[in-house]
């Protein structure tokens, strides 16, 4: 059972994510940020849940709407912010923008702008776990629309033969971009693909972040210990659109987005915890001001940070050669 | 609508039997009178469906071919990911409504497959016109492109036919980074059996698709992002272009600059600047890198005895190297300098807007290459 400062702590975290969307938004809307957002406001239950559960050792591959998971997995805001803007002290010197990425420190195998690129990766980072006989897990997050791509499927199957010890968190929010889940696959849940491949799958409460976080530690526990992948299926929504501009409107009902904002995964907790007599509004308030002062900072240093150099720059595209030869 | 012209209009694959009704597929109907694109600021709001006009622009154009032929043949549908809606540029916006959603049909995101059933539908008796959304995303699907599509009718002794065509759009446009801003037109041109064209300009997108749509072959059909809102005149059901002759877009007698896609029109402007001062430049656009029209651009560079290519993709490998190498074999004795190619660096296309404008080629470099060819020799 997750103690109260734990929970708070997921809490705070949850609320540091919906700020980062929120100033990633209003960078893009004011041309600071290039490229396009995908924001992650909603789903903020899945990464805070499921990386408060990992250890520091364990690694993680994301997605286009990936930068909950990287700042849940411990990424310096201010490098992250510096990539948004294009930075030369971004995670990628400002040549790869939110969706290229990939740090080691913080144990980030990278995210990608090819729908589900990164499950084979992830499971790949699985087999050198195993193989090293270390005891880290890997989380594989991905979208519903990706679980449709055949890479998705191979990788299950070698992670299932194999029983690598990954961790397959589907986060179902029902859209792929403008196509609904319905109008994507003939089953009801994806979770069933997981027994497709032999091992264990099972459909959560995206929005909840402590079902979320139990389930993660659950899986990874059985990771550990040699008992192979899950399929974690997190039913969750975007609340946005699919990327910045898009109202998110044209494709889903307004009644729709609205029921499922009732069901906001901070609001949930934070009520949760008010109820016990854990928290007060006003420090709820307190936590989260300091929250968005704390980030608001943050970005401005960011934006003031410099650009890159002006010659094309054509470091770092192959590593260094260290091959003995002979 | 999609249903009873598939049931009555369509032969089998070897026109006898009537496609079954089957085909028609379930869970594909969306609401097409809505629009992603309303409220969006950054990208500009999607054309609306009229063809009177003699300009368009270049993804009217595009889109206008599509309706233009899937009118004429009942067989061409188009296959995609969100293309219902229009996808996210809006080029296919519209069709759904006026084909239906059974020819106008969303498939969940699945490269590979998308490919493959598009192969294996065109090898029985359909049209399909497929949408890669991004050219880096075709990568996904290439073994159903090279191995089977491009080959299928050469490996069945001539038997098989793959009216294929599978739209994509390529290019630097919008810092979106190292995953959608590639070019990998030579990738393509690598591979007997397949057709590659780059249209240039509307009215070349438009002719060009619909020789790509009523082409018995693959044809890989590459769009370029940042050409999609750029105007030119295009009349309506305009005939097809046929695809392999390039297009010589201004007379010159001092050098050529041979322009694909994106290049085109900085390459016009660069002679537009020699003019200027002087240098009489001919621009020539090949349009089709698969099969390359080295006829044309050989006859030129007789007469002008000096060559500049000029692609968006990176150097090395790149389609620039085929035609330089083509045109020494043809014209060698009648080169005064070397041939030189303006291209992206050997680096993956950087994220940041700044990163991206000095990658991208661009007038100075070609202009720059052309005053280093003319003061050779
Ligand atoms: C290989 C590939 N195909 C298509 C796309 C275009 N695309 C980007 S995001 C997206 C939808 C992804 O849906 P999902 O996996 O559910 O993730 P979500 O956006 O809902 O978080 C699509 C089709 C892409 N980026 N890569
Ligand atoms: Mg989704």
């Amino acid at each position: 059972m997750l103690d109260t400062a734990k929970r708070k702590a997921m809490l705070r975290q949850m609320v540091l994510l919906r700020a980062f969307e929120e100033k990633l938004e209003e960078l893009y809307q004011r041309k600071a940020m290039f490229g396009s957002t995908h924001s992650y406001r909603g789903q903020e239950a899945i990464a805070v849940g499921v990386c408060s559960a990992l250890q520091s050792s364990d690694l993680i591959a994301s997605y286009h709407r990936g930068t909950g998971h990287l700042i849940a997995k411990g990424a310096d805001l201010y490098t992250l912010l510096c990539e948004c803007m294009g930075r030369a002290e971004g995670y990628s010197k400002g040549r790869g923008g939110k969706m290229h990425m990939g740090d080691m420190a913080f144990g980030f195998i990278g995210n990608t702008g090819t729908v589900g690129g990164t499950v084979p990766t992830a499971t790949g980072a699985a087999l050198s776990a195993k193989v090293r006989g270390s005891k880290e897990v890997v989380i594989s997050f991905f979208g519903d629309g990706a679980a449709n791509q055949g890479v998705v499927h191979e990788a299950m199957n070698m992670a299932g033969l194999w029983k690598l010890p990954v961790i397959y968190v589907c986060e179902n929010n029902q859209y792929a971009m403008t196509v609904s889940l319905e109008k994507s696959t003939a089953v009801k849940q994806y979770s069933v693909r997981g027994a497709a491949y032999g091992f264990e799958g099972k459909t959560i409460d995206g929005n909840d972040v402590e079902a979320v976080y139990e389930e993660t530690a659950r899986a990874a526990a059985k990771g550990r210990s040699g008992d192979g992948p899950t399929f974690l299926e997190c039913m969750t929504y975007r609340w946005d659109g699919h990327f910045g501009g898009d109202p998110g409107t044209a494709y889903r009902t307004k009644e729709e987005i609205e029921s499922w904002k009732q069901k906001c995964p901070i609001k949930r907790l934070k009520e949760k915890l008010i109820a016990e007599g854990h928290l007060s509004e006003s420090e709820f308030q307190k936590t989260s001001d300091e929250v968005y002062a704390d980030l608001a900072a943050i970005a401005e240093r960011a934006e003031a940070a410099p650009l890159p150099k002006k010659e094309v720059d054509l470091t770092s595209i192959y590593a260094p050669l260290e091959v003995s030869h002979g | 609508m999609g249903r009873s012209m598939l049931q009555n209009g369509l032969q089998g694959p070897r026109g006898e039997r009537p496609v079954p009704s089957c085909f028609v597929l379930n869970n594909v109907h969306t609401d097409t009178s809505i629009s992603l694109y309303k409220g969006r600021k950054n990208f500009r709001p999607p054309m609306n469906l009229e063809f009177t006009m003699p300009e368009q622009t270049y993804l009217e154009a595009i889109r206008a071919g599509l309706e233009e032929e899937m009118r004429r043949d009942p067989a061409v549908y188009i296959f995609g990911e969100d293309v219902a809606l229009g996808g996210p540029f809006g080029v296919t916006k519209g069709l759904a409504e006026t084909f239906g959603v059974n020819r106008t049909v969303n498939t969940p995101i699945s490269e590979a497959t998308v490919m493959g059933l598009a192969i294996g539908s065109a090898t029985a008796g359909l049209r399909p016109v497929i949408e890669i959304m991004f050219i880096d995303f075709i990568t996904l699907a290439m073994d159903q492109l090279i191995n089977h599509a491009a080959k299928l009718h050469y490996m069945s002794g001539g038997q098989l036919k793959i009216p294929l065509t599978v739209r994509v759009q390529c290019g630097i446009s919008g810092a979106m980074g190292a995953h959608h801003s590639q070019s990998l037109e030579a990738w393509l041109a690598h591979v007997p059996g397949l057709k590659v064209v780059m249209p240039a300009n509307p009215a070349d997108a438009k002719g060009l698709l619909k020789s790509a749509i009523r082409d018995d072959n693959p044809v890989v059909f590459i769009e370029h992002r940042g050409l999609y809102w750029s105007k030119g005149e295009v009349a309506p059901n305009s005939d097809s272009i046929a695809i392999g002759q390039a297009a010589i877009l201004r007379d010159g007698k001092d050098l050529t600059i041979v322009a694909l896609s994106s290049m085109v029109a900085p390459a016009l402007a660069a002679a537009r600047e020699l003019e200027a001062e002087g240098i009489s430049v001919e621009v020539i656009d090949p349009r089709t890198i698969s099969p390359l029209d080295i006829e044309t651009i050989a006859a030129s560079v007789k007469k002008t005895s000096r060559l500049i290519v000029a692609h968006e993709a990176v150097e090395q490998g790149g389609i620039g190297a085929e035609i330089v190498s083509r045109v020494q074999q043809e014209v060698f004795y009648y080169l005064d300098s070397p041939i030189l190619r303006v291209a992206a660096p050997f680096a993956p296309v950087p994220a940041g807007p700044t990163l991206e404008k000095q990658f991208l080629p661009n007038q100075e470099r070609i202009v720059d290459a052309c005053r280093r060819a003319l003061s050779s020799n």
